[in-house]
């Protein structure tokens, strides 16, 4: 951190040149581009939606019908479905994600560790369109007549768990989610959890510790805020997810009664009827849509950063 | 490792009793062994998606899907209207993007002073953070809908903005790296600062940047949902004419996806397989050859 303060401070008594100014003052073009593009996106997404929040007002949130041939939009079914879909996802990658980075931090001899942390960053390189084409072919029908059924049968009587398992809905859209969102979790964990001085390791283990009481009770107290941060981050990017959920969630614009329903998310509200959607109102409000989401998964993203950044420093959380 | 493990228990045995002493290693082997399980979890999925796109994908993956565009009319013909739109927009939205990203990155790393310097980082990173589709959507407010035309420029601008904090940040850490004393020994020489920042830094730092914008460039490839409304897709072939729609790989396998049809399905396993393969093979030469240090 020492390294860029000294160079700025030799370097901006040599700008005073002309060709050093207008470099200087180039590149800073360029750097505030993606400034402008941020502060742009929630203008923008704004003022594209005035229309509607000013004919609903906060009904718009409230509202359980969304019908554009009624010219009624509530946008309820959608926060249902998102918020429910990526509530699965946690419930799943956060426990894997957690245990996974314990492994590779603590646990796992070094011939083990990197060629397992090469394939989680490979999971993150496959796009999204892919894993919905899985997700739609393979993994639905999979998670139909196994999991599905089997938590249909024993769970059936609570009302959630009801409805029938058909490898199309919210379920099957949280676990490809869950997939999805399991890198983030995992490589920033293990970030977080490698920047635990070892002196709290060492202490605990002269204390006499078996190793997993070393884990939860020196190292996971320490890296807490930044695992809490990884999560937030997983759930940031469950929220915003588009193209896999698409394709597997059912497109159903309805409030879901079990967790075997075909659904759908705000994204892919957005993603299935934005491109048909008439000028005016309709398109109004499918923007409505997009600034909560905006307005959700950047404060969820600036809280997380803060939490990473109390334990690693600023710098560990790009991915 | 077992000896000291049966040493530890046998303290412990003496301070808290045996059985509490049999149970905290009873306890320690079965969370070992469900970290370990958790972690095979994390690789079975990946696993699982190479082998089906590579069993349905592969034998869908001949010449003509590559050459030969949609038929006009019913079902058949290929993808090349896709191959093609991704080979001009993602290298346009790359042209867009590295050079931003990396003077941008060099303005950061180099002159700007660190209150300015931490304000332009955390903007790249919460434009990370925001969901493509939402950039699809402000790209359509002022590329599409004042020219009423879904269009390629569009597409490649979205795809741009995806890639944009993805290099700037790559660059900027390796610009980090590159040592101060090369940069004193430049400036000593009397080689002007921009001269010394050209030549001397950006050379060094140059292996770091290309893997930056390498991955972003394979991440944009998979990028669907910004394209959405923005090139939207095309059953067209179209080469070289930005203000009309193109396809793209991703929107292909996307729309096929959707049909229910058989043949186009297959198609759209074929696309995935090609688009995995291309993805895949840029994130392995790039990473493996800067992983075994990283990890260390």
């Amino acid at each position: 951190m020492t390294a860029p303060s000294t160079s700025a401070a030799r370097f901006g008594r040599s700008a005073s040149r002309v060709p050093d100014l207008v470099f200087r003052l180039g590149t800073g073009g360029f750097a505030w581009v993606v400034v402008g593009i941020v502060v742009l996106v929630g203008i923008l997404l704004a003022a594209s939606s005035t229309q509607v929040f000013e004919k609903f007002g906060l009904s718009f949130l409230t509202g359980s019908t969304w019908d554009p041939v009624a010219a009624v939009y509530g946008a309820l079914p959608f926060i249902v479905g998102t918020l429910l879909s990526s509530f699965i996802a946690i419930l799943l990658a956060a426990p894997i994600g957690i245990l996974t980075a314990i492994f590779l931090a603590e646990l796992a001899p070094r011939r083990v560790a990197v060629p397992l942390t090469f394939a989680v960053e490979l999971l993150a390189a496959i796009p999204s369109v892919v894993y919905g084409l899985w997700g739609v072919f393979i993994l639905g029908p999979f998670l139909a007549s196994t999991v599905d059924a089997w938590l249909h049968g024993a769970l059936g009587w609570i009302p959630i768990f009801a409805g029938t398992p058909d490898g199309v809905g919210l379920f099957s859209a949280g676990v490809i989610l869950t997939l999805m969102i399991l890198p983030t979790i995992v490589a920033i964990s293990r970030d977080v959890i490698t920047a635990v001085p070892d002196s709290q390791r060492e202490a605990m283990l002269a204390l006499g510790a078996t190793r997993w009481e070393m884990i939860t009770k020196s190292v996971l107290p320490y890296a807490r805020s930044g695992v809490y941060g990884a999560v937030i981050l997983g759930l940031g990017r469950a929220l915003g997810e588009t193209m896999a959920v698409t394709m597997v969630i059912g497109n159903r614009t309805a409030l879901p009664k079990t967790i075997f329903d075909s659904s759908q998310t705000i994204a892919s509200q957005i993603a299935t009827t934005f491109s048909e959607a008439g000028a005016g109102l309709p398109t109004s409000a499918l923007i409505g849509l997009g600034l909560v989401l905006l307005v959700t998964t950047m404060s969820l993203n600036i809280v997380a950063r803060l939490l990473v950044w109390r334990v690693a420093g600023p710098g560990t959380d790009r991915r | 490792m077992a000896a000291a493990v049966a040493a530890r228990a046998s303290i412990s045995d003496r301070l808290t009793g045996v059985s509490a002493g049999r149970r905290r290693t009873t306890v320690d082997r079965t969370m070992r062994t469900l970290s370990f399980v958790a972690a095979l979890l994390c690789v079975v999925p990946l696993g699982a998606v190479l082998v089906f796109v590579a069993a349905k994908g592969l034998p869908a993956l001949s010449l003509d899907l590559i050459t030969k565009g949609p038929k006009a009319l019913g079902i058949g013909g290929g993808a090349a209207n896709a191959v093609l739109g991704t080979l001009q927009m993602v290298p346009i939205a790359a042209l867009l993007a590295i050079p931003s990203g990396v003077l941008g990155a060099i303005y950061v790393a180099e002159f700007g002073d660190r209150r300015l310097a931490r304000i332009v980082r955390f903007c790249a990173d919460v434009l990370v953070g925001i969901p493509s589709i939402l950039i699809g959507i402000f790209v359509f407010t002022f590329l599409v809908l004042p020219f009423k035309q879904f269009n390629a420029f569009a597409g490649s601008v979205a795809l741009a903005i995806i890639m944009l904090p993805v290099v700037m940040r790559t660059t900027e850490e390796s610009l980090h790296l590159v040592p101060n004393s090369l940069r004193e020994a430049s400036l000593a020489l009397g080689v002007p600062m921009w001269r010394t920042v050209l030549s001397v830094v950006l050379r060094t730092g140059l292996p770091g940047i290309l893997t930056g914008s390498m991955l972003a460039f394979a991440r944009a490839m998979g990028e669907t949902a910004p394209l959405l409304f923005t090139a939207l897709g095309s059953r067209l072939i179209n080469v070289g004419n930005l203000g009309q729609p193109m396809d793209a790989l991703p929107l292909f396998i996307y729309t096929n996806a959707r049909e229910p049809i058989e043949a186009l399905n297959e198609q759209a396993w074929g696309a995935a397989a090609l688009l995995l393969l291309v993805v895949l093979f840029i994130n392995i030469a790039v990473r493996a050859r800067s992983f075994g240090r990283r990890i260390g």
